[in-house]
């Protein structure tokens, strides 16, 4: 997709996609609206989530149903340790990714045993056991009352330094998982994508790497939850609920899922909607699974990824007809 | 699932204390019965989910929706409508089996063959249940439902020292009907035939003559009413709610998973574990029921991947 350009340019652009979003985030506080802020804040959380996510989908090729339970893994482990007084919260916001992690690891094995659309089933299946685990376990979880008034640190208690710390976490995790996808390993993850069968025979131990991506994936979920949580102060089992997972497959496929930073656009763009049909509607799963269909059927490549090709096919008609004109 | 096992549980509860938490052989009879009812159900909706997969290639992920059609139809026909129970149960399964052309029909047939194909098919299918269950909650509202048995049906009935209840008698006589007419329709009949050969080559079925699009169409059709069927004979024993839709595929996705999708005596033999695992989890261990299926569901993974009734080494 980007073979047809230069090295320079692609790094250009590179740069200029990171400066922007960088400068975008930045500037929300300034609009000085408190509702700019948790919205921002939202987006970013969500945006760490799709894109770990994607990471398992786009980059590797395997679409799970389940993200929900690591990122309310993370959320739970955030909030269970802080509540009961175990750690305080910069203790425990590493924890989550550690607890993200573990999860994928027992989990993992369980569902990479099948392929294609059986694995996706199957992590919506473990997904739910654990969605039911915690909403079940009133002693420990608090059940479907969940956990609220999540004590903070006092450097974080206003939504402003919030922000900023959500920001600089959140950025840092892209850059991350930007060098995991630019390395060899992420090389042998895109291979497995198109053909894990070929990948295979190359004496490529396939279901390691798949194992590998879904532990990443886990982790960046389990982050994201654990900001969540600190961002709301309470926790509740919806956030494991099977819908979670099925709003941070729309935002990547909306954003696309061969962009680097489309997840997080689709993101932003679904935290907008949310926020705009939830002031008129309770009927909001109407809204989202009238997008998702109208994606699934007009733009297969995501709304990013279609404009993507019109434009690149737009550039490459006017070079032809650049040559043609030539004598 | 969740519901319907609390209810389930609390059930189980009143039974034991009733029995004086002995263990007797009326007790393990009246759970076996109920076993074998919630069994038939998810094999109505299980066997549709795999007659889908097998000929049209699409796993339905909003299969479970149209179990949730159909007991809304029925509500709508027999407790409010006021038409009788059983004639309200055949209008229900039409009623979600004509759902489920049109969901075909103008949807999914403009997705099959595309790249990357069943990617597109879990989204497109996933988008119907949200769609739905907001239809579904826009038209009877968020409040649990209910209808009555047919009055004939509403008695237990007494063998010796067993009663019975002989609504879940019929429930389990009409899965069986079903299982044993779709085999015959399978095994012995020209539109079986065809749905066969489609399924072991669509292009090849199609030059020798075989009308595809509308035998795909019809196979949805058929499959998505007996989902409807399953919703329309479950609404008298569980109730009525929006969101049984993702309860009820996640169960028969466990069913098939164990049973080995795409085939369909495993569904029967899925269906019947998880019902009987359940309904006897319930009895020991009232607040974790749910979870007896998916540890079923791990062990099948672990020891046969392929599902108890695949041929070994049937790559999927």
């Amino acid at each position: 997709m980007r073979g047809d350009r230069t090295d320079a340019k692609r790094r250009w652009s590179d740069w200029a996609q990171w400066g922007a979003a960088l400068v975008l985030f930045a500037a929300v506080p300034l609009l000085g609206k408190k509702h700019f802020v948790n919205m921002g804040n939202e987006i970013l959380v969500m945006g760490l989530f799709a894109m770990g996510f994607n990471l398992l989908y786009g980059v590797t090729g395997m679409l799970s149903f389940g993200q929900a339970a690591y990122y309310g893994v993370g959320a739970y482990t955030v909030g269970l340790l802080l509540s009961k007084g175990v750690a305080p919260f910069w203790v425990a916001l590493p924890a989550t990714m550690v607890a993200g992690g573990a999860l994928a690891l027992i989990l993992g094995p369980l569902c990479i045993r099948l392929s294609g659309v059986y694995f996706t089933m199957l992590t919506l299946a473990f997904a739910e056991m654990v969605w039911g685990i915690v909403f079940k376990w009133y002693a420990f979880t608090g059940g479907d009352n969940g956990i609220q008034g999540i004590p903070m640190p006092d450097a974080l208690r206003t939504p402003l330094r919030y922000y900023y710390f959500t920001m600089a976490i959140v950025f840092l995790s892209f850059w991350l998982i930007r060098r995991i996808v630019d390395s060899p390993f992420g090389a042998v993850l895109q291979s497995i994508r198109e053909n894990p069968e070929r990948v295979g025979f190359l004496g490529v131990k396939v279901r390691r790497y798949q194992l590998s991506a879904m532990v990443l994936s886990g982790v960046f979920a389990a982050l994201a939850g654990g900001l969540f949580a600190g961002y709301q102060h309470s926790i509740h089992p919806d956030m494991l609920h099977w819908t979670k997972s099925g709003e941070v497959i729309l935002m990547s496929i909306l954003g696309g899922v061969s962009s680097f930073f489309g997840p997080l656009m689709g993101a932003a763009v679904i935290v907008f909607i949310e926020d705009m049909i939830g002031k008129y509607t309770e009927f909001w799963e109407i809204w989202i699974g009238g997008i998702m269909l109208a994606i699934v059927i007009f733009f297969p490549r995501g709304v990013i990824g279609t404009i993507h090709t019109w434009v690149s096919h737009w550039r490459k008609h006017g070079e032809h007809a650049d040559t043609a004109a030539r004598p | 699932m969740a519901p319907s096992a609390r209810q389930g549980a609390e059930g189980a509860r009143a039974i034991r204390e009733r029995a004086g938490n002995t263990l007797d052989s009326s007790l393990i009879v009246a759970q076996f019965i109920s076993g074998l009812t919630s069994a038939m159900t998810l094999f109505l909706v299980a066997s549709g989910l795999t007659l889908i997969f097998g000929v049209v290639n699409v796993f339905n992920f909003a299969h479970g929706s149209f179990y949730l059609l159909g007991a809304y139809f029925a509500y709508q026909v027999v407790a409010v409508s006021g038409v009788g129970f059983w004639a309200g149960v055949l209008l229900a399964s039409l009623g979600a089996g004509a759902a489920g052309v049109l969901m075909e029909y103008f949807f999914l047939r403009r997705i099959y063959g595309r790249s990357g194909e069943a990617g597109f098919q879990i989204l497109l299918t996933y988008s119907f249940i949200l769609i739905l269950d907001d239809v579904v909650k826009m038209i009877w509202g968020t409040d649990y439902k209910s209808i009555s048995k047919p009055e004939a049906l509403a008695g237990p009935l007494s063998v010796g020292e067993v009663t019975m209840p002989r609504y879940d008698l019929v429930v389990i006589a009409i899965g069986l009907a079903v299982a044993v007419g779709m085999w015959a329709a399978i095994r012995k009949t020209r539109f079986g035939r065809n749905l066969r050969a489609i399924s072991s080559n669509r292009e090849m079925a199609s030059s020798l003559g075989v009308n595809v699009p509308l035998t795909l169409s019809l196979v949805f059709g058929l499959a998505t009413a007996l989902g409807g069927l399953s919703g329309a004979i479950a609404a008298p024993v569980r109730t009525v709610t929006p969101g049984a839709g993702i309860e009820v595929i996640i169960g028969s996705l466990i069913v098939v998973v164990i049973g080995g999708l795409g085939n369909f005596w495993g569904a029967l033999v899925g269906a019947l574990v998880i019902g009987e695992v359940t309904a006897f989890g319930i009895l020991f261990l009232p607040q974790w029921a749910i979870l007896f299926s998916y540890a079923v569901m791990a062990l099948v993974l672990v020891f046969r991947p392929e599902g108890l009734l695949m041929k070994k080494g049937n790559a999927r």
